[in-house]
């Protein structure tokens, strides 16, 4: 074990200064540091995507990265999206179309759903599926939560948001 | 029948104007959910809250000689290292049996090893630490010294003399056995035109939930009470438990139950490293938090399927099936798990193998056998797969060697509709199914015959696509009859308490619970519907043994039809209290009133009277108002438990198409279709997604899913990148329709549904797999259909 080391970054728009040990990752740190349990976590190895996050834009596999690794960087989670209502409509058609059961996929799931959204603004069902396919769903069978995100690419196109 | 429905005109939830019954409505509460702001236990934190790590064995059988803490104890941020013998003081260990699986027998088990480890992964310490990754660190400085004994790990030699017997007190390593006999069945295969055998294999799976198990335990010296915070599909199974072990009254056990990250039937076990968390929090006098890493759920979250049964089918040339029989062996690992009973599933695939079939003649034998693996328990749609894979695959067979279409032979022999209520061979008592229909609107929905003409064109380009038909029964709304007459104190009865508050709203409470199938849902749908008022006014709250009333919870299929009718009832009486009330303030009569969107108005023509507002303000402020000698109770409380049959059957079919790459030995999921009936629907998406969830579940288990043991007991697939999970890109979109035949058991007439998925999913794409590859004259009967299993059978490999 190392000293810890101090870092400074945005998350959801607010500055974080901390100390944090070498080894403590992303996940860990905005969960048990900065109590955002909106990131979850699934299988600590990268490959549920229950702790997606984006950090500089591009999302990420909070498990996967260190605390460190952060430093100096924008990171934005389930909660700063929500209160920024940048996905406000994404998340309705999630309540609509009863796209989450448990709940505990549903941020990781969110944010790979609007990165997709903001690449392509009309994907099809395939891509969707693609696109969505490093992230692990237990209950829905993913079929509704394909719905959801078809539908909200459909109302961004009608609304040109 | 049991119940009536009474005063139908008024009554009857499914009538009423604005009824939520029947409509898909949003669950209410999601964007807690959506914003990442539920109440997972994993993110729950407490004042002085300690962090728990097992050490586990590396050992599948082994006896533990010598374990050294010392090291560990000295380590930072440690706050205790607590071994098996020093755990027992606090806890008494348990044997998972019940007296009504005549037989079944298990060995005691600790919630830390005591003297040996029996499956790699068992907890041999504890340790606990002001943080996680402190008691991590701490872990490794713990020394076990271990004395490797034989394991026991292959069902098919687990009775075999050489075999080491896993716990010496038994006798032998035969946890439970039960044969069947009805009719004449040797008499039935000599009078058959052809009998048909297989032999069917069934992959070791596992629940895979996303949140993994997850504990904290909070002991209060002062008021000598336990709060246990645990994701759990039954919290007062769980405060019964807790007490009896720790030597507590139920009383001195509250269990907390918020948000949980998927259950599937993994969650409503006991386990013994949640014993071992209860204890340690009395213990240390402080709480303590247990999260399972993936590693450990794999290892330590109940197994399930691992059968192998012998299947044998008599046909006669018209298509009549003639008998059934079935020899199943399944290796439950080396406890029976704690209160459930590990011979649940056997027993399920004994009663029921030919389920959807008019054939009388049925012979079965099951054996449960120990082994040095993980344990096996009940998960998601017990025994229903095993017994739908060998009763369709064993039908496929027999249309196969009379050359009969896999539909006909099916209409030739489902129970017909009109036969209901009737008894299968196995004693199962069926109040209606819809066989026939449901068979009928499916062949309509996936528009059979083009299909088999698209089948048959690209056969001749070296396309091999093909359909799987599997018709399927399923147990729901169990009664004492699963559990509670085995002496076990599981509550098959649940309760509903409501209760008008000051401003007019409802306050819900339900001993059902919710892991997002829409439990609060489908109870708000209800209250809001049989009151007369708008769902955003009802309050449901789940998951709290010191305030909803008592009940079983959530699993075998039950919350709906249970917990629903609960909250039916109970509603009729408080709405009838409201109308009592507001006669008196409106010098009326109850019978000339009614309660429509909020507001009590006028039966015959609608004109609104009093506000449910201004009526409980008059009740719980100004009941100086009220006449003389009236005592308002604005909070009604019902239990409801099936009384008639011991569990409500429902039914279904499903149908697969599918496409087999005969080079790779991958197979495409292109579309898959499902007909059930679940009775009465309450809300018809989540109905859908409690299906399509369910399939989806089946067909992992179909595809992928397999934990693979090497024969010395250690699992080499642990973790999510080697044991496979259905992901979006490989899974089919999935047509779901219904048929309802309501059960008369109960005024809502609601039945179970999250199991029928799981139930035929893996049948319907096992005999979709062999209908491509019929030219190839091959029969697979072994799942997960791998590509190493495809092409082994194609002789490729």
């Amino acid at each position: 074990m190392t000293a810890p080391v101090a870092i400074s970054l945005s998350v959801n728009g607010e500055r974080v200064e901390a100390h944090v040990l070498p080894r403590l990752n992303l996940a860990d740190f905005l969960r048990e540091h900065l109590k955002l349990t909106g990131t979850h976590l699934g299988c600590e190895h990268g490959v549920c995507g229950a702790c997606t996050v984006r950090v500089g834009g591009e999302i990420v596999r909070s498990c996967l990265m260190l605390a460190v690794q952060a430093n100096d960087t924008v990171v934005e989670t389930i909660e700063g999206l929500s209160d920024s209502g940048e996905i406000a409509d994404l998340q309705a058609a999630f309540r609509d179309r009863n796209a989450l059961q448990c709940g505990f996929c549903t941020p990781g799931m969110l944010m790979a759903a609007q990165d997709l959204l903001r690449e392509k603004r009309m994907p099809a069902r395939d891509e969707i599926r693609e696109h969505l396919s490093g992230n692990y769903c237990r209950c829905t069978g993913y079929q509704a939560i394909i719905d959801a995100v078809e539908t909200t690419a459909q109302m961004r196109m009608e609304l040109k948001v | 029948m049991s119940s009536i429905r009474t005063n139908p005109e008024r009554l009857s939830v499914l009538d009423r104007p604005n009824s939520y019954i029947g409509k898909t409505v949003p669950r209410p509460n999601l964007d807690r959910l959506l914003q990442g702001r539920g109440s997972y236990v994993s993110d729950l934190e407490l004042p002085r809250m300690a962090h728990v790590v097992f050490l586990r064995s590396p050992h599948a059988h082994a006896k533990i000689v010598n374990i050294d803490v010392a090291p560990a104890k000295q380590m930072s941020g440690v706050i205790a290292v607590v071994t098996g013998e020093e755990l027992a003081a606090v806890i008494t260990p348990w044997v998972g049996v019940l007296s009504h699986l005549k037989g079944l027998k298990s060995a005691p088990q600790s919630a830390i090893a005591v003297g040996r480890v029996c499956w790699q992964g068992e907890a041999v310490a504890a340790i606990v630490a002001t943080s996680r990754a402190a008691a991590e660190d701490a872990a490794e400085h713990v020394a076990v010294q271990y004395e490797e004994l034989e394991a026991a790990t292959d069902m098919r030699t687990a009775l075999d003399p050489a075999t080491p017997i896993i716990h010496a007190s038994l006798g032998d390593n035969l946890a439970f056995e039960r044969i069947h006999e009805a009719g004449a069945v040797d008499q039935a295969f000599a009078e058959s035109d052809a009998v048909v055998e297989a032999d069917f294999v069934f992959g070791r799976h596992t629940g895979v939930t996303l949140e993994p198990r997850s504990v904290v335990a909070s002991w209060n010296a002062a008021e000598a009470r336990l709060t246990i915070h645990q994701g759990t599909q039954a919290p007062h199974m769980v405060q019964n438990i807790a007490a009896l072990h720790l030597g507590l009254r139920d009383s001195q056990v509250r269990v907390v139950c918020k948000d949980v990250g998927g259950s599937f039937g993994i969650k409503v076990h006991i386990y013994a490293d949640e014993m071992a968390t209860y204890a340690l929090a009395k213990m240390l006098r402080r709480p303590v938090k247990f999260v399972a890493d993936r590693v450990e759920s794999f290892n330590t979250d109940i197994h399930a399927r691992d059968h192998r049964c012998k299947g044998k089918i008599g046909i006669k040339r018209d298509g009549t099936i003639t008998a059934f029989e079935i020899d199943d062996l399944t290796g439950i690992g080396p406890y029976s798990m704690y209160p459930r009973t590990s011979a649940i599933e056997a027993n399920q695939v004994v009663n029921l193998v030919g389920g959807p079939y008019s054939n009388k003649n049925y012979r079965a034998r099951a054996r449960v056998v120990f082994q040095n693996k993980n344990v096996m328990c009940q998960y998601r749609a017990v025994g229903h797969p095993i017994a739908c894979s060998v009763t369709e695959g064993l039908v496929d067979l027999a249309a196969l060697e009379i050359g009969m279409d896999p539909v006909e032979i099916r209409r030739r022999n489902l129970i017909a509709d009109d036969a209901y209520p009737c008894t299968s061979p196995s004693g199962l008592r069926f109040e209606q199914l819809s066989h026939h229909a449901s068979l009928t609107k499916i062949v309509e929905m996936m528009d059979y015959q083009a299909l088999r003409s698209e089948q048959a064109r690209l056969r001749k380009d070296g396309i091999f696509r093909g359909i799987g038909i599997a018709s399927f029964i399923e147990v729901t709304n169990p009664s004492a009859a699963f559990y509670g007459v085995g002496g076990a104190r599981i509550s098959s009865q649940d309760g509903v308490a409501v209760r008008l508050d000051a401003q007019g709203s409802v306050i819900c409470l339900t001993s059902i619970t919710e892991q997002g199938q829409g439990s609060e849902s489908l109870t708000a749908q209800i209250v809001g519907s049989v009151l007369g008022v708008s769902m955003d006014r009802v309050r449901v709250v789940l998951g709290d043994t010191d305030m909803t009333p008592y009940g079983g919870g959530t699993w075998a299929s039950r919350g709906a039809g249970i917990g629903g009718e609960a909250a039916l009832q109970a509603t009729k009486v408080l709405r009838q209290n409201i109308l009592d009330v507001a006669a008196a303030i409106l010098q009326a009569s109850p019978a000339e009133l009614d309660i429509v969107n909020n507001v009590v108005v006028s039966a015959s023509d609608g004109t609104p009277r009093i506000d449910l507002n201004e009526l409980a303000r008059i009740v719980y402020f100004r009941p100086d108002t009220l006449p003389p000698g009236i005592q308002p109770e604005l909070m009604a409380t019902r239990h409801f438990v099936p009384r008639e049959y011991p569990f409500a059957f429902t039914n279904g079919v499903q149908a697969a198409w599918v496409e087999v790459d005969t080079d790779t030995g991958f197979v495409k999921l292109l579309r898959h279709w499902v007909v059930e009936d679940c009775g009465t629907i309450i809300n018809p998406q989540l109905v859908d997604e409690q299906i399509r969830g369910g399939v989806v579940q089946g067909l992992g288990a179909a595809l992928f899913e397999k934990c693979i043991y090497d024969d010395r007991g250690q699992l080499t697939n642990a973790n999510m990148a080697d044991y496979l999970v259905p992901m979006s890109g490989e899974m089919p979109d999935i047509d779901v329709g219904h048929v309802v035949s309501p059960t008369r058991e109960s005024e809502l007439g609601a039945k179970g549904a999250g199991e029928a998925g799981t139930a035929g999913a893996a049948a319907a794409v096992t005999n979709a797999v062999n209908d491509a590859l019929t030219p190839f004259e091959t029969i697979i009967t072994e799942i997960p259909l791998t590509p190493q299993v495809i092409l082994t059978a194609l002789k490729k490999i």
